[in-house]
């Protein structure tokens, strides 16, 4: 069985947002493989060494310095990547993106057990793309998983997820969709070896022509969302300190809450 | 989760695979050694049981090609892991680094088949730790002076003498000694465990804490025939060989340990309010500041050029010392500004810029101290010795 794994390049947690232009200012940004996605990563190649998996796919939408992303999956042991990359991809939605996602594994003619997603990239936060992916493809999808338990001669898999107060369990017929997140297992550290071998590992590359679309398809034109306005979140007030005694400070409390803000 | 101080836009002169390299140390770093190291520099330990972890990254025998268990890296990014591991701490790199140079490479450069086999697999794994044993009691700034001596004997070669200063002495599994035989200086692989081989430990260091010292006593001390790295020339030029690539790794540790102090100097300038404004807005610590980073900066250049001239072969041992020398003075400057900077809280451990400060007195003295270094400059410039 092959497992894909979706890889998103974006800017590094540590980043500090600004705005130019009506745009993100991505002049002094550095950008990592999506934390999310190192989870998806590590579960593909934990099945592939444990036999479950015969291939690992890294594939990635985005500028040049997204095959940097897909560098760091081949290094965590993903065997090949192929990187989809074109200026008029420039101001896609997640529409366009899951649509050129799905057109690519097509193009590659590989036959995929599983697509790993990480449920949500840090960047965006729309979590939209493995969804979109699953719809267009028509396979079953689950998200936020914290198991996972494949069985590609069974051709099913079982994945555990989160929900308040409790745990689904979802029995899934392959091929299908799941999306990582923390807890599913801890990503590796990759070694610098295997950091070396990475450099050696293909990285196939498709422009949108490539994949039979053309320029209207895709980027703000294909879109069918639109970005209105950036905004930064606005500044902290300072808050409100209460002082006195416990009785003092109670009554002062529930005054605010009931006069100014009025929750109560 | 990474940040690097960057100013000249460095980062778009790396490769791929190196800012993996610097991330990937810097993670693990981060991670999984920092929050131990307050507790054990306090204490004066180290913790044995990151050996096998850091093996497992890679980071020993980055350079050795991977036939032999090494991860085949360049020297650039040999640099780069060393600016990680130092910006954790000088203990961590030096045990890199004297891994790295000054054991691997010299059986790698001067062992025999049979001695790479052997060894330097385990090594990588960190299995076998190694020490280096050049410093004696009365032969520091100049080793060739070492009395450390090799007999021949049948089958064989017995050795006696005592080396100090020697960096993973008490934990090292094998140690590198340089002895001197009747043709010269040559090089020997001791196994611990070997009779008339002693590591006792140095206690009561005030710099490099997060690292065992000790010494290496070596009393009739019998090393078979097959344990002597058959390809050194005699003479020095062997043991300076693994130095010049061990002082280019603390170059680049100097930038790190400098790039991590001016950041919590510089976070703390922001947020420290007295007389009602923040430390940052005052013009003297502004200058400070401004000093730090342009040091920093210009260090950075320093070892990313001399990275790129080991890795194509045309870095000299001159240019080495010129890095080692102005990269660890900086970093002790670096440091010492930072150290202020944070007032009281500077010499607390909690804030791991004392520990860096201290750190300074060791990295400007081993692998020749500063002064070492500028006669070596000054030679080179004036082709007059001061020091033969
Ligand atoms: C923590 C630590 C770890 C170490 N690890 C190792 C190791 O793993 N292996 C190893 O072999 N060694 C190791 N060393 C030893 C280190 O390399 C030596 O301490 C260093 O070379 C200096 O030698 P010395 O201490 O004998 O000082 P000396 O050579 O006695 O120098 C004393 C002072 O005199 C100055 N000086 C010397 N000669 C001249 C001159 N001609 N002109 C002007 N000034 C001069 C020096 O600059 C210095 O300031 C380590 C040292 C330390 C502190």
């Amino acid at each position: 069985m092959k497992v894909v794994v979706f890889c998103k390049s974006v800017p590094d947690t540590e980043t500090r947002v600004r705005l130019k232009d009506n745009r993100l200012d991505k002049s002094e940004i550095k950008y990592i493989l999506n934390p999310y996605d190192e989870y998806a990563v590590e579960e593909a190649v934990r099945m592939k060494e444990g036999g479950k998996a015969e291939e690992v796919i890294a594939i990635s939408m985005g500028p040049e310095r997204a095959k940097e992303a897909l560098r760091s999956a081949l290094a965590i042991g993903a065997d090949r990547g192929i990187l989809i990359k074109d200026d008029a991809l420039d101001g896609s939605d997640t529409y366009v993106t899951a649509k050129v996602l799905v057109k690519a594994l097509e193009k590659d003619g590989l036959e995929y057990g599983m697509l790993l997603f990480g449920q949500q990239a840090i960047d965006g936060d729309t979590w939209h793309v493995p969804g979109q992916v699953a719809e267009m493809l028509g396979l079953p999808q689950t998200g936020s998983i914290i198991k996972l338990e494949v069985d590609p001669d069974g051709g099913k898999a079982v994945a555990n997820r989160m929900v308040e107060g409790g745990e689904e369990v979802h029995e899934m017929a392959l091929p299908c969709v799941v999306t990582c997140r923390k807890g599913l297992n801890e990503p590796r550290y990759p070694s610098l070896p295997n950091i070396m071998k990475a450099k050696k590992k293909p990285i196939q590359e498709y422009s949108v022509s490539d994949l039979g679309f053309s320029a209207e398809d895709v980027g703000k034109a294909g879109a069918l969302t639109e970005v209105l306005s950036y905004a930064l979140p606005p500044q902290k007030e300072a808050g409100k300190k209460v002082e006195g005694e416990p009785e003092e400070v109670a009554q002062a409390l529930l005054q605010y809450l009931k006069e100014e803000i009025k929750v109560i | 989760m990474i940040r690097n101080v960057d100013f000249y836009l460095m980062e778009e002169l790396l490769e791929e695979e190196e800012k993996i390299i610097r991330d990937t140390t810097r993670r693990f770093v981060e991670e999984k050694v920092l929050p131990l190291i307050p507790e054990h520099y306090d204490k004066g330990t180290f913790p044995t049981e990151l050996i096998p972890e850091i093996g497992k990254l890679g980071l020993f025998g980055i350079t050795i090609p991977q036939e032999y268990g090494g991860a085949g890296a360049s020297y650039f990014s040999y640099g780069l892991a060393c600016q990680e591991l130092e910006w954790c701490d000088s203990g961590l790199r030096s045990l890199v680094s004297v891994q790295n140079s000054l054991c691997m490479y010299p059986i790698y450069a001067y062992g025999s088949e049979e001695q790479k086999r052997k060894y330097l697999p385990r090594m990588a794994t960190g299995e076998i730790i190694g020490c280096y044993g050049l410093t004696e009691p009365d032969a520091g700034s100049d080793p060739a002076s070492m009395r450390t001596v090799a007999k021949k004997v049948e089958g064989g070669w017995v050795l006696n003498g005592n080396k100090i200063w020697i960096t993973n002495a008490p934990i090292a599994g094998l140690a590198v000694v340089w002895a001197k035989t009747q043709e010269g200086v040559r090089g020997f692989i001791v196994e611990r465990g070997t009779p008339g081989f002693e590591t006792p430990e140095i206690k009561q260091k005030m710099s490099l804490r997060f690292s065992p010292t000790g010494e290496i006593v070596l009393e009739d001390c019998f090393v078979p025939e097959e344990n002597m790295l058959p390809g050194s020339e005699m003479g020095m030029k062997a043991p300076f060989s693994c130095l010049t690539r061990a002082r280019y790794g603390i170059a680049w540790g100097g930038v790190g340990m400098a790039a991590f102090c001016y950041e919590r100097a510089l976070e703390y300038a922001k947020e420290r309010i007295q007389f009602g404004r923040p430390l940052a807005s005052f013009q003297l610590i502004q200058q400070d500041l401004a000093d730090m980073l342009t040091e920093i900066t210009k260090c950075q250049l320093l070892v990313y050029r001399l990275g790129r001239l080991f890795d194509e072969g045309r870095a000299s041992h001159v240019m080495v010392s010129m890095a080692k020398r102005a990269c660890t003075m900086m970093a002790h400057q670096v440091t010492r500004k930072a150290r202020e900077i944070l007032g009281g809280n500077g010499i607390s451990l909690e804030y791991h810029i004392i520990r860096h400060l201290c750190n300074t007195e060791t990295t400007t003295t081993y692998e020749g101290t500063s002064k070492i270094h500028a006669l070596i400059l000054g030679r080179h410039i004036t082709g007059i010795s001061a020091f033969r």
